[in-house]
């Protein structure tokens, strides 16, 4: 693909980045700093792709290295954003329910 | 990206990302939208293998996915929801780690290229490079591995200043006589830039530093993307640049600080100051658990100000058993929630859902601050920054211009506290030696169940 259909993706990603966002509240600025997070981990695909066609070992050994953060990041940020928003499910008053707090 | 259909599946990966970002903007959709933005990640992980790109190394690819992802879901599951805000800054650092390292690959493997996607290459390189050891500083700080308050280096500025010069030398130069030696040193001068760009930053400013970076890593996922010709990595990398440019600003407007401020302040010298402890003999009233439950259990209105230290002490379940108690006694509760109580916005109600508090307690700061005036006793817990009235008078206080919660107009005061020690950032609060305050030291947990024995026993 060249430059400028790159150029035009990128301008128009960002946006659609502003505008998916413009509307939120401030309870749930901490997920959705994780959820992004978590969604440019997908720099993994990055990682695979030159990992795949490298040759050296010094290219194999950055590349491997590349992967595991990679894949760490998206991994780990969207199962720790899950992790909080499982704390927004709606659940009614539940006065019998032993409190929770012990981790 | 040969075949169309692969590329047609990281359309729909990208829709996914999408719908993401706009479900995690409100309460309802949040978790599914999550749950969406993993589906797209998995789809596109999945789908690449079979694109027919070049796959030499496979086994150690996918040993290395394995490992990272065990790694990454194992801590995820683990993490104490209290630590969880620098959990996410060591995510976001190893994400603008990998972009860095991947254009450093892929310099060793294409060779320079046109100016363009050299150009982009020396972007990745230099923002990724930053956001990882950025983000291991905030990791850091807020593990409280080192100190929380503003690092201030000897001639920190102008050391500061003269590495960027150098960085933005080493940039333009790899660009124009592209050479391996000039990318290593372009690594290394970022990785130092930023640490000194983190490092002066303290106390309440860490998380906005974290959204700040963790749009820095979006950008530098995006170039990266340039740099490979893949488009999926250009719009979900620009995604979370824009969005996360967006909410780094919003989140420095919920606490009342130009960004610049947040960025510059320490070179500055504004957020070092205000840094003493005052006088340790200053006189402040204590009390018993018994005073603190009769002066509660006789109020006809309470106002809980939950912080940081309850989440630390674990305390969450306990502080609500105490607010059934005073309900079940006719006492109207509230529960109010400072837009950064914990350590960044929103941690707070994260932390009192897991202890099943009711959502309709929970009062944002807008909703709760004219009451105060209209309260008999308030009881803050582990919180102090928030409530100091400071932010409002002192000039100088690192938390000037931050909104607060207005605990010094209700008729008492009540603080559970550990120490006379300041709060995050460091700086001493009035309200704590006002008349009308009373000070009940030790752990947050314990000073609660012993308040809530005395309760049962009036």
């Amino acid at each position: 693909m060249d430059g400028i259909a790159l150029l035009t993706i990128f301008v128009l990603s960002i946006f659609v980045g502003l505008e998916v966002v413009s509307k939120v509240s401030t309870v749930l600025h901490t997920p959705l700093m994780s959820g992004a997070n978590a969604i440019h981990g997908i720099v993994l695909l990055g990682g695979i792709i030159v990992t795949g066609s490298a040759e050296h070992p010094l290219e194999i050994t950055l590349g491997v290295i590349a992967i595991l953060l990679g894949s760490i990041n998206l991994v780990g940020g969207f199962v720790v954003t899950d992790r909080m928003l499982e704390m927004f499910k709606p659940k009614r008053p539940a006065p019998t329910e032993k409190a929770g707090g012990s981790a | 990206m040969s075949s169309s259909w692969s590329q047609l599946a990281n359309l729909v990966a990208a829709v996914l990302f999408i719908l993401a970002l706009k479900g995690l903007s409100s309460p309802k959709s949040a978790r599914n939208g999550n749950l969406l933005g993993a589906a797209g990640a998995l789809l596109a992980t999945v789908v690449l293998f079979f694109s027919g790109i070049k796959l030499s190394n496979l086994l150690l690819i996918i040993a290395a996915i394995l490992v990272g992802s065990a790694i990454g879901g194992i801590s995820a599951r683990r993490v104490k929801m209290t630590q969880m805000p620098q959990l996410v800054a060591l995510f976001n650092g190893v994400g603008g780690g990998a972009a860095a390292l991947i254009s450093v690959v892929e310099y060793l493997e294409a060779g320079a290229g046109e100016p363009v996607a050299l150009a982009a290459t020396v972007f990745t390189v230099v923002v990724g490079s930053i956001s990882f050891s950025g983000s291991i500083v905030t990791f850091l700080k807020l593990q409280e591995l080192m100190t929380s308050r503003p690092v201030i280096v000897p001639a920190g500025r102008f050391v500061t200043i003269l590495v960027a010069a150098a960085t933005l030398v080493a940039a333009v130069w790899l660009v124009a006589a592209p050479q391996t030696w000039l990318l290593v040193a372009l690594l290394v001068l970022s990785l130092v830039l930023g640490i000194l760009f983190v490092l002066p930053v303290g106390g309440a400013d860490v998380p906005i530093v974290i959204s700040l970076l963790n749009a820095f890593t979006g950008l530098s996922v995006a170039a990266s993307g340039y740099v490979l010709g893949n488009v999926l990595l250009i719009i979900a990398g620009t995604l979370v640049g824009a969005s996360g440019t967006l909410l780094t600003r919003e989140m420095a407007k919920a606490m009342g600080r130009p960004i610049t401020a947040t960025l510059f302040g320490a070179f500055n010298g504004t957020t070092a100051g205000g840094s003493g402890t005052g006088d340790p003999d200053r006189p402040v009233r204590s009390a018993s658990p018994n005073d603190v439950a009769i002066m509660l259990a006789y109020a006809a209105k309470v106002i809980l100000v939950p912080g940081y230290g309850l989440a630390v002490a674990q305390a969450q379940g306990t502080l609500r058993e105490l607010a059934d108690l005073l309900t079940a006694r006719g006492v109207e509760v509230d529960y109010a929630i400072h837009p950064v109580a914990g350590r960044m916005p929103g941690h707070m109600n994260v932390l009192l859902a897991e202890a099943s508090v009711p959502y309709e307690q929970l009062k944002e700061m807008d909703e709760i601050n004219p009451e105060f005036a209209m309260t008999d006793v308030v009881l803050v817990v582990g919180a102090n920054d928030v409530v100091n009235p400071a932010a409002r008078t002192d000039k100088s206080a690192p938390i000037y211009g931050m909104p607060i919660l207005n605990v010094d107009q209700a008729q008492q005061v009540v603080f559970l506290k550990r120490s006379m020690r300041p709060g995050f950032a460091g700086i001493e609060n009035e309200v704590l030696f006002d008349p009308k305050t009373t000070l009940l030291f030790g752990d947050a947990k314990d000073s609660l169940t012993k308040v809530v024995a005395a309760l049962k026993a009036l």
